[in-house]
């Protein structure tokens, strides 16, 4: 992973001590509370219901044992003893004291960690694939370029008060596990016709209010002109975004409102005159960005034994097998697989982990994968690099650990933003309806034979957790001061990227399993052979799955 | 006469404020864009442009203008920084002013795109602001201080 050098930790320590002075000043009274809030929210610091909430980045999710462990470390010692994996790959702290973030900051600092830009209206952390590096679709490690647009988006001194949040995210594979439609800006490798690898880049797409998919803006550009064509996008995006509505002000509104071909012509024309420029990557940094994400210390092992001893001891040992069906994804390595962690136990908060679970990931980490752990966008954590016979040993101290649920990709491993019961902005609370839907649909078997199913929820507008995108979303409403939930299908962050329809009128909170319910016996009612939900839903519409809520409502 | 911060130290302004009622600005006074539109010869003249109003008709006298304020109505509203950079990256060498309502913690970012003077209504925390153009000693980025981006610059070894 990226290593920092003394330039980096340079930049990383000054920002500790302009933050620290800036919190000194407003707890002095120099700096106002509405002076304040932008400098402290570009620092990832939001205050909230209970408490302030302090976002910390995690860039392009890839952390390292040491960082787990500080991390481990500052959760007990700033704020309750645990942390929050967030929907963009970042981890979130819930209780820390607003006088004592600089210290935090401090601690951050000396593990080549910030807080830098995970709020505000500025360029936020760039995500990718959790997968990156390993997946066997990929054609391209992404996080070189997302390190790239780490360090070019850092304190970047033209963008640090656009219209509204950025966010940017580079996906290097066949299925996109970053949904690059979703983001202000997506970046897709690609190659084109003579086989060259290149970026194609959309815009405009974004959750939130309005929900969009990105438009193309360029289908194929030469990696070299990545920074001199994100610096066009945003320039246009600064001088031209709206300012006087908050809820019009993100790019998706711009470039629906000039159309994506007028929105092209403003960005080429920014570009001529930036294109070739001294922010032109050299070969030298595309080397030395690559040379940070060179693959670890394979082991040379037969992948064919390797599979054959694991189906074996899978056969032997069932639970593990399923654990293993569930869990764990091919590698691109030959005896070695993808370990993903889920956070999504029962009775717990999806995406929420304790000190000594953090502890306990980066003594794995270092015995089973090369010291490496990557948060993932559904608020879980994945072990890159497994040895496949090193997988039972792994598996036993994960289950004792109670971080061995084997539910990735399925109901019960759903999206949950922390809602009304943290969230200032929320409408409504999100937890509780996560852990009822989850208490409801505890038999496994019946979970598995619904297949891949992607359930979001999401306390308000803002759509933190994605609400529109899941192949069933769930938003929290407010009701002249009651809570309400409104339910939408058939969405997919999937390059067939496709926006949730609504079901209709919004439910009780206590309804909100049987609502689940009646959607999820409508699909299996219609089901053809191997049908996902998303395909059935795709095939019959929304009109069958109303019938049976809303006949079942009255 | 007011006191503003140029090229890091305090100084008197050399320029008469802007006085947007009348329809031609005296010798050695800062004229809104439509005044400065007006003038018959641009050569020492000075023009202050409201957050959000374009540049463009500055760029073919940017040689003879000697002053260009750039007024920030709200702190937040980010248009100054770009119009900024567009008037040095197009070869405006003069005086690049900001005004109104910035703050001092946006001092190292307003430098980095091309402002070489600040001017606060409020001329008491001169002294406390200029600390802040000293806040950040590297940079990531290309800018109009430091025309190389980190990464053309560094000296450290490839892994």
């Amino acid at each position: 992973m990226y290593v920092y050098d003394q330039y980096d930790q340079k930049i990383i320590d000054e920002r500790v001590t302009q933050y620290r002075d800036q919190t000194d000043r407003f707890l002095a009274g120099t700096l106002t509370e509405e002076e304040f809030r932008p400098l402290r929210l570009q620092n990832g610091l939001y205050v909230q219901r209970l408490a302030p909430m302090l976002r910390i980045a995690v860039p392009y999710g890839l952390m390292n044992s040491i960082q787990l462990r500080k991390l481990a470390q500052i959760s007990r010692t700033y704020d309750k003893g645990y942390a929050h994996i967030s929907t963009r790959q970042n981890v979130q702290l819930n209780w820390p004291r607003l006088a004592e973030v600089p210290d935090i900051l401090a601690e951050l600092a000396t593990v080549q960690m910030h807080a830098i830009q995970t709020s505000g209206n500025c360029i936020r952390n760039t995500t990718t694939d959790q997968f990156a590096g390993v997946a066997c679709d990929e054609l391209e490690d992404p996080r070189p370029y997302c390190e790239i647009i780490r360090q070019w988006s850092t304190l970047h001194p033209e963008f640090a008060f656009l219209p509204r949040k950025f966010k940017i995210a580079v996906c290097g594979s066949t299925r996109d596990r970053a949904a690059i439609h979703y983001h202000d800006i997506g970046i897709e490798l690609i190659a084109n016709d003579l086989g060259e690898t290149g970026l194609k880049i959309l815009a405009g797409g974004g959750l939130g209010r309005t929900p969009a998919i990105g438009s193309v803006v360029c289908e194929w550009l030469d990696k070299k002109h990545l920074l001199t064509y994100l610096e066009a996008i945003l320039r246009v995006y600064n001088k031209h975004g709206r300012r006087d509505n908050k809820y019009k002000a993100r790019i998706k509104i711009l470039v629906k409102a000039m159309g994506v071909d007028a929105f092209r012509d403003a960005v080429e024309h920014e570009w001529q005159a930036l294109k070739d420029g001294a922010s032109t990557l050299t070969n030298e940094e595309l080397l030395r960005a690559r040379s940070f994400f060179n693959a670890p210390a394979y082991q040379v092992l037969d992948g064919s034994v390797a599979s054959s001893e694991l189906e074996t001891h899978c056969t032997r040992d069932p639970i593990f097998g399923n654990w293993v069906k569930r869990n764990t994804q091919e590698h691109r390595v030959p005896g070695y697989r993808i370990v993903t962690i889920s956070l999504k136990a029962t009775g717990f908060a999806p995406g929420d982990v304790t000190a000594e679970q953090l502890e306990l990931l980066a003594e794995l980490s270092d015995r089973y994968a090369f010291g490496e752990v990557r948060s993932t966008h559904q608020q879980n954590l994945v072990l890159g690099d497994v040895q496949t016979s090193r997988l039972s040993a792994l598996w036993q101290e994960l289950q004792a650990a109670g971080l061995a649920t084997p539910n990735i990709g399925y109901l019960t491993d759903m999206i949950c933003c922390p809602g009304g019961d943290y969230c200032s902005l929320a409408n409504a609370k999100s937890l509780p309806v996560a852990e009822a839907i989850q208490m409801r649909f505890d038999d496994l078997d019946y979970v598995y034979d619904l297949g891949p199913i992607e359930l979001n929820i999401s306390g308000c507008m803002n759509a933190c957790g994605h609400h529109h995108i899941g192949h069933i979303g769930i938003l929290g409403v407010d009701k002249k001061g009651k809570e309400f939930y409104q339910v939408c299908l058939g969405g997919s962050q999937s390059k067939e990227a496709s926006i949730g329809n609504i079901l209709g009128p919004s439910f009780k909170q206590e309804d909100m399993p049987d609502v689940i319910d009646n959607i999820l016996s409508t699909y299996v009612a219609l089901r053809e052979e191997e049908e996902s939900f998303l395909e059935t839903y795709r095939r019959v519409g929304i009109d069958p799955f109303k019938e049976r809520v809303y006949v079942q409502a009255d | 006469m007011s006191k503003l911060i140029k090229q890091g130290s305090i100084i008197d302004d050399a320029w008469l404020p802007l006085n947007p009622d009348i329809t031609v600005a005296a010798p050695r006074q800062i004229c809104t864009l439509q005044q400065w539109l007006r003038l018959a010869d641009k050569n020492g003249s000075a023009v202050q442009l409201e957050s959000g109003e374009d540049p463009a008709p500055l760029l073919e006298f940017l040689q003879q203008i000697q002053l260009v304020v750039i007024n920030f109505s709200v702190f937040t509203d980010g248009r100054g920084f770009s119009c900024a950079r567009d008037l040095r990256e197009r070869g405006y060498s003069g005086e690049l002013r900001a005004a109104g309502q910035f703050i001092r913690d946006q001092l190292t970012y307003l430098h980095r795109c091309g402002f070489d003077a600040f001017q606060w209504a409020d001329a008491s925390g001169l002294e406390a602001a200029l600390a802040s153009l000293r806040d950040f000693s590297e940079h990531y980025q290309a800018s109009i201080d430091q025309p190389l981006p980190l990464f053309r610059r560094r000296t450290s070894p490839t892994p």
